[in-house]
């Protein structure tokens, strides 16, 4: 059950992926992301992890994306030009750059955990209170860490947009 | 298994259905509370008390001819037919995590009901609806931009803007619920507020927590585009915004989504805050009785609610956009803050 929920949504979050990319209606590419953070709830469901399926919903599903919607309709962009493939240098060390992040990737989580079976559910506790209790414990400074980047982003966002008074 | 299936099915048939039918007993309430409100007399022909006007509306709505603005093709006409349905499903769906009555453990055709909600074992609860709920904007959004009109599409720039901004505030002032409670699921929520304070006070959440009530309860208007707040389709400056193109059943679908989240709105705000089925100094008898007792109070205490949208709408101005968005990020985010730090407080004094 668990394996063929995470098949097809494993499937439908690559397809729409690539979609969100590759297609040139911007209007579809930020659907196409919408589709994307459905099924990585859906993953995060499957494995228990409620609260983090609920999270990726609330954040990306209905305010991040919201507006990414809301500055392609301020600017009115109906379609975007293919963009050649005028640096192909860039390109190249872009692919292996993205290779490298995933080999990392997978092989961190290979180093944590024994064997995928150990990321199924009934392992895992995803309820709200052990993931409040870790960020306020043993995760205080990564925690802590990641506010003062959101609180860096925001001053940053209000320089940039303030007019008057420079 | 196939009792459980029965009523799973029972559950879901009887909610949407009564959601649906609320839908034109409230476009009545809505109509004839204008025109008393402004001394008139409103739909008052069809039936005893114009009671009937819904269904000849309803006629009317579905024998309109469906119509595709020109010039709408291609992907952006999938997304003019879908805008629509995303309304009416979110709207809908989001009600199964809604608890509305007391279930002293009653059976049907042997297997137990689980409590009057239709998804009793979702131990997300009210981050389930926040979850659901905040999808409701991408219908609007995707009704003004695939409408190839330039009003339609100021109303979806606007409800973007406007639902991300309520959504904060919203989810702030009912962190401070949620705590007391100690719980996410609404059941729990209810039940923590039934007893009195002092023998005479009910031990309502909106006594203790009265700002985080108000904050609650207006961006509870703002997310259901009601006004004050219903900049999204304000007739004077937009037409109607994101659904001025639609006709036919199409628009009867937004017609249908806005009065459906009203009545989640209105269960919400009695669950929180007002006590959900309880009633101070009220034992609800046992059995069967005891259920529908427990559903009415309920259902009292909504429709209050309802009719307070109605009357809210036809007694207050419209704000103007800036004077929105000042009021959701400079009054509503900081009060509900307010809010939750001194429930916060008081919660660590009294463990003290």
């Amino acid at each position: 059950m668990v394996t063929y929920v995470f098949l097809v949504a494993a499937a439908v979050a690559i397809v729409f992926a690539l979609l969100a990319i590759v297609h040139r209606n911007p209007i579809v590419n930020v659907l196409s992301l919408l589709v994307v953070f459905f099924a990585l709830a859906a993953i995060y469901a499957v494995l228990g992890m409620d609260f983090l399926a609920a999270m990726q919903l609330i954040v990306y599903a209905g305010a991040v994306l919201v507006l990414f919607l809301f500055v392609i309709m301020l600017l009115n962009i109906k379609s975007v030009e293919r963009i050649g493939s005028g640096r192909p240098l860039q390109a190249v060390f872009g692919a292996l750059t993205a290779i490298a992040i995933a080999t990392a990737t997978v092989l961190a989580i290979r180093q944590l955990t024994p064997s995928w079976g150990a990321l199924l559910p009934g392992s895992a506790k995803g309820t709200v209170y052990p993931l409040g209790h870790a960020l306020l414990t043993s995760h205080t400074f990564a925690f802590e860490l990641i506010s003062v980047l959101l609180v860096a982003s925001l001053v940053g966002a209000y320089v940039l947009a303030r007019k008057e008074d420079r | 298994m196939w009792a459980e299936i029965l009523v799973i099915v029972i559950k879901v048939v009887v909610v949407s259905s009564v959601l649906l039918t609320l839908v034109p007993i409230m476009v009545w309430v809505e109509r004839r509370g204008a025109a008393m409100i402004q001394d008139r007399l409103g739909p008052n022909r069809v039936g005893p008390f114009g009671l009937l006007q819904p269904i000849v509306d309803a006629v009317k709505l579905i024998t309109k001819e469906d119509l595709t603005p020109s010039g709408v093709k291609g992907v952006d006409r999938l997304l003019y037919l879908l805008a629509p349905s995303i309304a009416l499903v979110v709207a809908i769906s989001v009600f199964i995590a809604v608890p509305f009555g007391f279930d002293p453990g009653l059976k049907l055709f042997g297997h137990a009901i689980d409590g009057f909600i239709v998804a009793p074992n979702l131990n997300l609860g009210i981050l389930y609806i926040f979850a659901i709920a905040s999808l409701g904007v991408y219908s609007v959004v995707l009704a003004g931009w695939a409408s190839n009109n330039k009003y339609s599409l100021m109303g979806g720039i606007r409800a973007s803007a406007q639902m991300v901004s309520y959504e904060l505030a919203m989810t702030i002032s009912v962190v401070g619920v949620l705590m007391v409670s100690g719980s996410f699921g609404l059941q729990d929520v209810v039940l923590h507020q039934s007893g009195t304070w002092f023998g005479f006070i009910p031990r309502w959440n909106v006594f203790p927590q009265i700002i985080g009530a108000i904050t609650f309860i207006v961006a509870a208007f703002a997310e259901t585009n009601r006004l004050p707040f219903d900049l999204v389709e304000a007739e004077a400056e937009l037409v109607v915004g994101y659904h001025t193109e639609y006709s036919s059943m199409r628009f009867a679908a937004f017609f249908m989504s806005e009065y459906v989240n009203m009545v989640t709105a209105s269960s919400l705000i009695v669950i929180l805050f007002f006590g959900g089925w309880t009633l101070p100094g009220f034992a609800t008898p046992a059995g069967w009785l005891g259920a529908l007792v427990s559903i009415g109070i309920f259902a009292v205490k909504v429709a209050f609610f309802l009719w307070f949208f109605v009357w809210v709408r036809w007694t207050l101005p419209r704000f103007r956009f800036d004077q929105l968005m000042a009021l959701g990020w400079k009054t509503m985010i900081p009060l509900a803050v307010l809010n939750f730090l001194l429930v916060g407080a008081g919660m660590a004094l009294r463990n003290l």
